[in-house]
């Protein structure tokens, strides 16, 4: 945006030299009251004249500098009369023009105001997209003009809605209605508080201007409801898919191979690390592919987690095979190993894991409905592991021969199964799988050496939820537990929301203790 | 103190007394032991402590102290533990839990003993005017006498662990499960106490106390009269439980541990019998707690957290579960490592700790009880 | 036998606290001659019938064995005798007057059914003498075991147990260290020490020797009369032995019923047992 605006300045000023801006108003800008300040930037705002916008410009910079009565520019080299434009010596005792965030919105707005009549359309819609909030009344006429001149028709309703805040405040009934009426047709939480002033009869006098007003904040207030409740659902579909992809790994070493293993959300953290790693190598060895990192991870963040869990299954949880207590124990303190690598060989700091430029930015549904790209491409990814596991769990021999060894192990082995390198690949498996769902974390979530603690205790309410010895369960109770939870956080707050599910999941196993998909049978509680 | 010959020949027959049957739940050797334990920490570390000048060698600090006094009340949780795990076959991984209410609940009276002596002069508790309260909540209604805070020591852990243990154990809830969902309990009592608004002070917790039964609580004496009842406390623990074990209970215990179906149609029902042993050992811990907050000074939603919980656990197994002196043992040696590896190694602590959960439970799951064990018959059978 | 007996129909059969661990005080009512009386008993498991509308009654003091090829319904009837598994619709009842779709498990075994399983199901850390002091038939409360203490009495009744079973000489090693057919007997002589109206025994002579199978098959004989058994079992000289009625089940349902021979001839059950 700044090297539009440069450009769009440095052709202004080479190409016209027409009339200098008026230098009562330039010494104006320097006056000690802030009214009289926005009064000179709205006014020279009007003029739309390049030169203003470039003192203007220079005001929002801090480099307008008061000497006595003369107005300077200054970029920190060069110092020039704000009025002629001509070089000049400015003296010591040069003071800056001070600018508080009012101000600087004022001026923020009056250079937007001043982009409306650029010739490129593009920065006209940007210019016109930044005139939504804050806009004073002041601002009024030079809208106006700008939305008459506008033959853009994705620009021009942008700019009658700014055109309306800023006549909101008019001391005219009609003009007033006018604006209430084409307020109403924006449904965003700001032109709902911009409407609420106008509904109250201290405020608005006219009867006709409440009732519009009135009827305004019912119609937008039912479009956000909606955007409120589509919101609550998408975080919680997104929550679901973290959760499915943390729970999709444990319902096959857990659900499936009935292994405990308390140092999953370890495993997450080293697929998370994983995409860190590849994140930082991609920028010293191949700066201009830096966008392909994170696919380049995802295969990487599978093996190495896989491997990790190879290591684990082979030296510790092979030799603890059906004592499911103890294997809790020391798989809580092969996490405590892995926590413990991770600070010594990273920090005990987050590390920064940033988004590829095509995740970054998301798609408005709704004034108050945004779908941040990041949330959107993880969930279609975790439905991807999924459609994968389902299709290696049911389609493969590897599947088979898993789903072999975990109904019958002894007669799995006599009719040939490999039993204990089914063991160790499907553990393997489940470890890669949590090696997914880090690298997607990483991209919502900080990196660091504890970021899989928080996630054990959930993705075990998912399995415990879903049943052992099911994916479907899994997936259902992932979907539900994400979206009840961020439902209920949006109603009551995070911490109560967590207590309440956690009450839920107790009185829940008290009515299907075997979970949603409950196995029945004589063996089902062997 | 798992031999099974008693001290005094008891009368096979009849109707025996209660105190007797105490008596004879620990044979001579246990009873001289805890005998010498007794009289070390009542008389033998005050004298060193009081008595002998700072600069000899035989005089035991204030840090010494309170460090064995915090790992007694710690000891006093593994066996609450061990009554659970090693007897029961109940793994709970929110025995934190119980520990930290018990503390919190004496937490409440002490921080009423500090008075006006805070930081705002106010009857409040600080951390009440910081947050503009202007009265007590209701649940803060008596504590500021020492009976109503000693009942609610007991209480409330009793309490939270039979309304839980009943749901569970109803719905028979086992193993893992029953594991992963007591340390789903503990991580969500740690998020309600980290709110302010739950009125036992957030993140900060309690501390900053001045006083006990209106005695400044840093004395010298008051920290020996509290590393007494923490002996005290621990002493009667072990005999209680080692009754416990040995009463007709304790084998339908561990019956239950061992085939539990084989109990029901025999006729005892599971629930009752672990749901006893259940609040007991809450019972114990928060007594545990309650001894603890006054000597460590401070209480707060951290001893919540689900790691505290599982660390409870490694103790017991270091020493050996299924016996009572095992989580004794445990406790001390993994807590005193820890204390050293935190002075010197900080960064190497957690390794230490993780491999110990590893190797104990690949190469010893007796503990050390076991290992000793098997050394002794080894030693015997060389000999005969 | 009592006729005049105690209500145990509380409005919820296992949610009512005054029965989860307290003895139900029902008293067994024989007066109609009948030990068991199922009716009807259909159980599934996700859609495959284990029982299917099985009626069965079984006398006071009867020696019943059932017979029928795996799967057809022989364990899941025991279940749901002795209150495992809940049937989807029917009636059980023991005596006139005990409904037991309606009691737990603890609580049918204290109104008189024991049960011996498939694989012995034994205390194997606890002693051969702990293992029946715990069966023997007494107040099974949390605080009467707290406080309990052996009198010389119940001393001996246990060591009584042990000649009837042959373990006298075992009661102090750990019940795990018993051979496979003592752990069998073990487990009899625990059923014995409840006192039980009624024994249900699956396949109790499965790794025995002969002569401890016909040791076993005295052993019931002479328990017959004042108990009611009911015997599943596969050991056809054992069943010959037994001498008394025999029920063929078969999907979940009564195939056959009568003395062994008339059975054995019965067309439907040669073809159940050979044929397919």
């Amino acid at each position: 945006m700044k090297k539009t605006l440069l450009t769009f300045l440095l052709c202004a000023s080479t190409l016209s030299a027409l009339a200098a801006p008026d230098p009562t108003l330039v010494r104006q800008l320097a006056a000690d009251d802030n009214t009289d300040k926005i009064e000179a930037i709205q006014k020279l705002a009007l003029t739309a004249d390049p030169e203003a916008a470039r003192i203007l410009q220079a005001m929002a910079d801090e480099s307008l500098f008061l000497a006595g009565e003369q107005v300077f520019l200054f970029d920190g080299e060069l110092a020039r009369d704000a009025i002629s434009g001509a070089e000049a010596e400015m003296p010591e005792d040069a003071e800056s023009v001070t600018v508080n965030n009012r101000l600087r919105g004022e001026l923020a707005n009056a250079l937007a105001a001043l982009r409306l009549f650029d010739s490129d359309r593009e920065v006209r819609l940007k210019a016109a997209g930044e005139l939504q909030t804050n806009v004073s009344s002041g601002m009024a006429e030079i809208l106006a003009r700008a939305r008459d001149q506008e033959q853009d028709a994705a620009i021009k309703p942008l700019l009658v809605l700014a055109h309306a805040q800023a006549t909101l405040g008019d001391t005219d009934p009609a003009v007033r209605l006018a604006a209430v009426n084409a307020l109403a047709a924006a449904a965003s939480p700001a032109v709902r508080g911009l409407l609420l002033p106008l509904t109250d009869p201290s405020i608005e006098a006219d009867a006709m201007v409440r009732d519009a007003a009135v009827q305004a904040m019912k119609s937008i207030e039912r479009t956000l409801a909606w955007g409120d409740t589509l919101a609550g659902i998408f975080s919680g579909l997104s929550l679901g898919s973290i959760l499915l992809l943390a729970a999709l790994g444990l319902a096959i070493t857990y659900g499936v191979m009935g292994i405990i293993n308390m140092a999953h959300g370890e495993l997450l953290m080293v697929g998370a690390y994983t995409a860190y790693v590849m994140q930082s190598l991609f920028r010293s060895y191949l700066p201009e592919w830096i966008d392909w990192y994170l696919p380049a991870a995802i295969p990487v963040a599978f093996f190495t987690a896989a491997a990790v869990g190879v290591l684990m299954e082979r030296t510790v949880i092979r030799w603890l095979y059906g004592r499911t207590l103890e294997t809790l124990l020391a798989t809580w303190g092969l996490s405590l190993v892995l926590i413990q690598s991770a600070r010594v060989i990273f920090g005990a700091q987050n590390v920064e894991v940033s988004n590829p430029s095509w995740m970054s930015g998301g798609v408005e549904l709704l004034p108050n409905l945004i779908l941040p790209w990041n949330r959107v491409i993880i969930i279609g990814f975790a439905l991807f592991v999924l459609f994968l596991v389902w299709v290696l769990m049911n389609k493969t021999r590897l599947g088979m021969f898993v789903r072999a060894v975990t109904q019958n192990r002894p007669m799995a082995g006599c009719v040939g199964v490999p039993t204990s390198r089914i063991d160790t690949m499907a553990f393997a498996l489940g470890a890669g799988i949590a090696g997914l769902g880090g690298v997607a974390l990483s991209q919502i979530s900080n990196v660091g050496p504890d970021m899989g603690q928080g996630y054990i205790v959930d993705s075990f309410m998912v399995v415990v939820v879903g049943g052992v010895g099911q994916l479907a369960g899994a997936v259902w109770a992932a979907l539900g537990l994400g979206i009840f939870s961020k439902l209920l956080e949006g109603w009551a707050g995070a911490v109560i929301a967590k207590i309440a599910i956690l009450v839920a999941i107790i009185i829940f196993i008290q009515k299907r203790p075997q979970g949603i998909f409950a196995l029945k049978g004589r063996f089902a509680d062997q | 103190m798992s031999a099974t010959s008693s001290v005094l020949p008891l009368p096979a027959t009849g109707r025996v007394p209660l105190t007797l049957r105490f008596f004879a739940a620990l044979d001579r050797k246990a009873w001289i032991a805890l005998g010498i334990f007794l009289a070390l920490a009542l008389i033998v570390v005050p004298v060193l402590n009081l008595m002998v000048p700072p600069d000899s060698v035989f005089h035991v600090s204030a840090y010494a102290i309170t460090l064995i006094g915090k790992i007694m009340c710690y000891a006093l949780v593994a066996v609450a533990m061990d009554l659970i795990w090693g007897y029961g076959g109940i793994l709970s991984l929110g025995h934190g839990l119980f520990f930290a209410l018990g503390g919190y609940a004496f937490g409440m009276y002490l921080m009423r003993q500090i008075g006006r002596d805070g930081s705002y002069q106010s009857d409040l508790p600080d951390f009440m005017v910081f947050l503009d309260w202007k009265e007590l909540p209701w649940f803060w209604l008596g504590s500021d006498s020492f009976g109503w805070a000693a009942f609610l020591v007991m209480a409330v852990p009793a309490v939270v662990a039979f309304v839980f243990g009943y749901f569970a154990f109803r719905s028979r809830i086992k193993g893992v499960y029953f594991s992963i969902i007591t340390q789903a309990l503990t991580y969500a009592a740690m998020l309600l106490f980290f709110r302010n608004e739950t009125g036992f002070g957030g993140n900060n917790g309690f501390t900053d106390f001045k006083r006990v039964l209106d005695v400044p609580i840093t004395a010298p004496e008051t920290r020996l009269m509290l590393f007494a009842l923490t002996a005290i406390a621990l002493a009667a623990t072990l005999v209680f439980s080692a009754w416990l074990v040995k009463s007709k209970f304790g084998r339908v215990l561990t019956a239950i541990r061992d085939a539990e179906s084989r109990v029901m149609f025999i006729g005892y029902n599971p629930l009752w019998y672990k749901l006893t042993i259940w609040v007991i050992s809450a019972v114990l811990c928060g007594i545990a707690g309650a001894l603890y907050v006054p000597q460590v000074g401070i209480i707060n939603p951290s001893e919540m957290s689900p790691a505290n919980s599982i660390e409870i656990a490694i103790w017991v197994a270091v020493g050996g579960r299924g016996t009572l002196i095992g989580p004794v043992i445990g406790a001390f040696a993994v807590n005193l490592a820890k204390s050293w590896f935190t002075v010197s190694f900080p960064e190497y602590w957690l390794f230490f700790l993780g491999l110990l959960f590893i190797v104990v439970t690949l190469l010893l799951p007796q503990g050390l009880v076991g290992l000793w064990k098997k050394i002794i018959s080894k030693k015997q059978g060389a000999q005969a | 036998m009592n006729a005049q007996t105690i209500r145990l129909d509380q409005p919820d059969g296992g949610d009512s606290a005054t029965q989860l661990g307290h003895v139900v005080t029902g008293e067994l009512d024989l007066s109609h001659g009948v030990a068991l009386y199922l009716e009807d008993i259909t159980v599934s498991f996700d859609g495959f019938k284990a029982l299917n509308n099985l009626t069965l009654a079984i006398n006071a003091g009867e020696l019943r064995c059932i017979i029928g090829p795996n799967g057809a319904g022989k364990t899941t009837m025991m279940d749901v005798i002795t209150g495992k598994t809940r049937p989807d619709s029917g009636k059980a009842f023991f005596g006139q007057t005990i409904d037991l779709t309606r009691l737990t498990e603890p609580e049918i075994a204290h109104v008189g059914i024991g049960r011996k399983f498939q694989k012995p199901t034994i205390f194997e850390q606890h002693t051969v003498f702990e293992n029946l002091e715990l069966a023997m038939k007494t107040d099974k409360r949390v605080w009467k075991s707290l406080m309990a203490w052996l009198t010389g009495d119940d001393r001996d009744r246990i060591a009584d147990t042990l000649r009837t079973i042959r373990l006298d000489h075992e009661a102090d090693r750990p019940a795990g260290l018993l051979s496979h057919g003592q752990k069998q007997w073990l487990e009899i002589g625990m059923l014995l020490m409840q006192e039980p109206k009624l024994l249900l025994l699956d396949e109790p002579v499965a790794g025995m020797t002969d002569d401890e199978t016909m040791r076993t098959a005295e052993l019931f004989v002479s328990l017959a009369g004042k108990h009611s058994l009911v015997v599943v079992e596969h050991d056809m000289a054992f069943v010959e032995k037994l001498g008394g009625l025999v029920t063929v089940l078969h999907e979940g349902s009564v195939l056959a019923e009568g003395d062994l021979a008339t059975v054995q001839n019965d067309q439907r059950v040669i073809e159940v047992y050979l044929g397919r």
